[in-house]
């Protein structure tokens, strides 16, 4: 007979509160004419602050859920709240960019509540199917919304793309997952892990793992899987691709070191080899292009390219070292580019007309406050201190050092100065060339400035007194090892 | 343990009794006056031969994806009743705010015009 597993809520319950707000959105959407995009916002800050409250219990749990589809661990708790944080700082950033851009969509709250509700699925994922469920849910949101500027034929372009080559990957994760269940006859990550620790390690799950790897690499955009990332970047609404190079980025790279970490370490040796050169592909690629590009969207686009090199290098790694700089470095991530696409949204004004980075010109003059703002997440994704992104290389690449990975750790410095040079072109933008005609300054909504001070504070915050974080990025990869 | 297949075996020769002896009493004893329309798989409907590249109104893909949502329910409630006795009043209650949820969306399409043919 069929016996009932015990259900325990605390795994879901930040996922399940995000979705409740998601649902009530839509209700009141129904009602509402005027000031919907600031309720919707008001509704969703509601729910990301419960799902927050709710996060708490996990820090100390190290349980399972749900027949062990769901681990509910340290680890899922310190991503959760990247994740959190990274759809809180999207949806206040976004009610001033819909209003501007007269979009009354609400549903677009709606869309990145479920998203983020995925990725916490996919986070928590202790099976493989769990993982691809999250992943589905988080992408499907995202692919609507990369298509959500009515007038703009780069956004459906964005949209298109990114539906086509995402469900191109999906199918790649899917035939790997299938591969490894033909090989251990699971799918569970615990199970997968003791079948292979037994000495069975055959092609085919070998195989298994090569197509799953390309699954993941896709999502964090490595090369050569990152064909989409600037087109998609570029296209979308620009506080949507905030919410992409960050959300979709942490919960990619989590699942990723999860399976990966947790399931297939008897593979190690192979896929480390495998990741070096990926690394290294990325971090060259990503940064030799982004010197080119006259467009900040897609400049950032190749920078987040180059940065999921640098992520990468905490994977080979591996160890606790490397997987809690992996996650500092996702946390530092997203205070750095989530304020950074921010400054481009607002900059950008009304119909994106002026994203390229010659219209970055005099913005010290015009609004002083911006510039240092924007000069700030410059340094921090350019590695330079006292900002967290520094932080973040200096841990990652030492981690590295450790194991021995020096000429790794010689490239990805090397490119890191190739990086200095385009993060700094946009501060010489700023601050020494003027414009022919000089526009007038921008006004930020309350929203928008809560954002953008959340991020500056975080990067600089983060970057000035690591210890605390770092320590809890140590804490929480625990449950891994 | 075989005599407890005996009633499918049944079923099976009932059914393929029945389904030869339609076939063959109405060709035995029906008028055959055979045209176009009635020599066709289906007699209503789509028109079985033509250009493969014919262009469908997208809204059938509309009513397609929202039929998809709706039977999806369905193969939930299925299991879910089947172990009902079991679950009682918590199996209860999850499945109404499933239900629920489902309903959430099904008035926002309504809303939004999704169900408008026009």
């Amino acid at each position: 007979m069929i016996s009932l597993p015990e259900l325990t809520f605390v795994g879901i319950l930040p996922a399940l509160l995000l979705c409740a707000a998601g649902v009530v959105i839509l209700v009141v959407g129904w009602f509402l004419r005027r000031g919907v995009l600031v309720v919707s916002c008001a509704v969703g800050i509601v729910g990301i602050a419960a799902a927050l409250i709710a996060n708490n219990p996990l820090r100390f749990a190290n349980d399972s859920a749900f027949s062990n589809m769901l681990a509910v661990d340290a680890y899922s708790w310190f991503l959760n709240i990247v994740i959190l944080i990274a759809a809180g700082l999207t949806i206040l950033m976004s009610v001033r960019y819909l209003e501007d851009e007269g979009i009354a969509m609400y549903e677009y709250f709606v869309l990145v509540l479920f998203a983020a509700a995925g990725m916490m699925f996919m986070v928590g994922g202790d099976h493989i199917l769990m993982i691809y469920i999250g992943l589905e849910t988080l992408s499907i949101s995202i692919y609507i919304l990369a298509g959500g500027l009515p007038e703009s034929v780069k956004s459906k372009e964005a949209a298109m793309k990114y539906l086509i080559l995402g469900g191109f990957a999906s199918g790649m994760f899917l035939y790997g997952a299938a591969l490894l269940f033909g090989a251990a006859g699971t799918l569970s990550l615990t199970g997968l892990a003791k079948h292979f620790q037994a000495g069975q390690v055959g092609l085919l799950a070998k195989a298994g793992m090569g197509l799953i790897l390309v699954g993941f690499c896709f999502k964090v955009s490595a090369v050569p899987f990152h064909m989409w990332t600037p087109d998609v970047y570029d296209g979308a609404p620009t506080p949507l691709t905030a919410f992409m190079s960050v959300g979709v980025k942490a919960a990619a790279f989590a699942a990723f070191v999860r399976v990966f970490f947790e399931a297939l370490t008897q593979f190690q040796v192979d896929w480390t080899q495998i990741l070096w050169a990926l690394a290294v592909l990325t971090m060259i690629l990503g940064n030799v292009a982004a010197v080119v590009q006259e467009n900040i969207k897609r400049m950032l686009a190749y920078s987040s390219i180059a940065h999921a090199g640098y992520i990468l290098i905490g994977m080979i790694a591996g160890g606790k070292a490397g997987i809690s700089g992996v996650l500092y470095y996702l946390l530092a991530y997203t205070f750095t580019n989530l304020g950074a696409f921010g400054i481009v949204a607002l900059v950008g004004r009304k119909g994106e007309a002026r994203i390229m980075l010659k219209d970055y010109r005099g913005l010290g003059n015009s609004n002083p406050l911006l510039a240092v703002a924007m000069s700030i997440f410059m340094f921090s994704l350019a590695g330079i201190p006292p900002t967290a992104g520094f932080i973040g290389k200096f841990t990652i690449f030492s981690a590295a050092l450790a194991q021995g990975y020096i000429w790794l750790v010689i490239i990805a410095v090397l490119t890191s100065i190739v990086s200095v040079f385009y993060y700094f072109r946009v501060i010489m933008k700023m601050y020494m060339e003027t414009p022919e005609t000089q526009p007038a300054a921008l006004q930020l909504s309350p929203a928008t400035a809560a954002a953008l001070i959340i991020s500056t504070a975080g990067v600089l915050y983060i970057g000035i007194f690591p210890t605390t974080y770092l320590g809890l990025a140590l804490e929480s990869v625990k449950p891994l090892f | 343990m075989a005599e407890s297949y005996f009633p499918i075996m049944v079923i099976l020769l009932l059914s393929a009794f029945i389904g030869v002896a339609i076939v063959a009493l109405s060709t035995l004893l029906g008028r055959n006056r055979p045209s176009e329309v009635k020599l066709m798989p289906y007699e209503c409907g789509m028109d079985p031969i033509g250009d493969a590249r014919r262009r469908f109104s997208v809204r059938f893909f509309l009513t397609g994806m929202l039929f998809i949502i709706f039977d999806i329910e369905i193969i939930f409630l299925y299991p879910w009743a089947i172990i009902y006795d079991k679950l009682m009043f918590f199996g209860f209650v999850e499945m109404l705010i499933f239900v629920a949820i489902l309903a959430v969306g099904l008035a926002h399409v309504w809303k939004k015009g999704a169900l408008e043919w026009e």
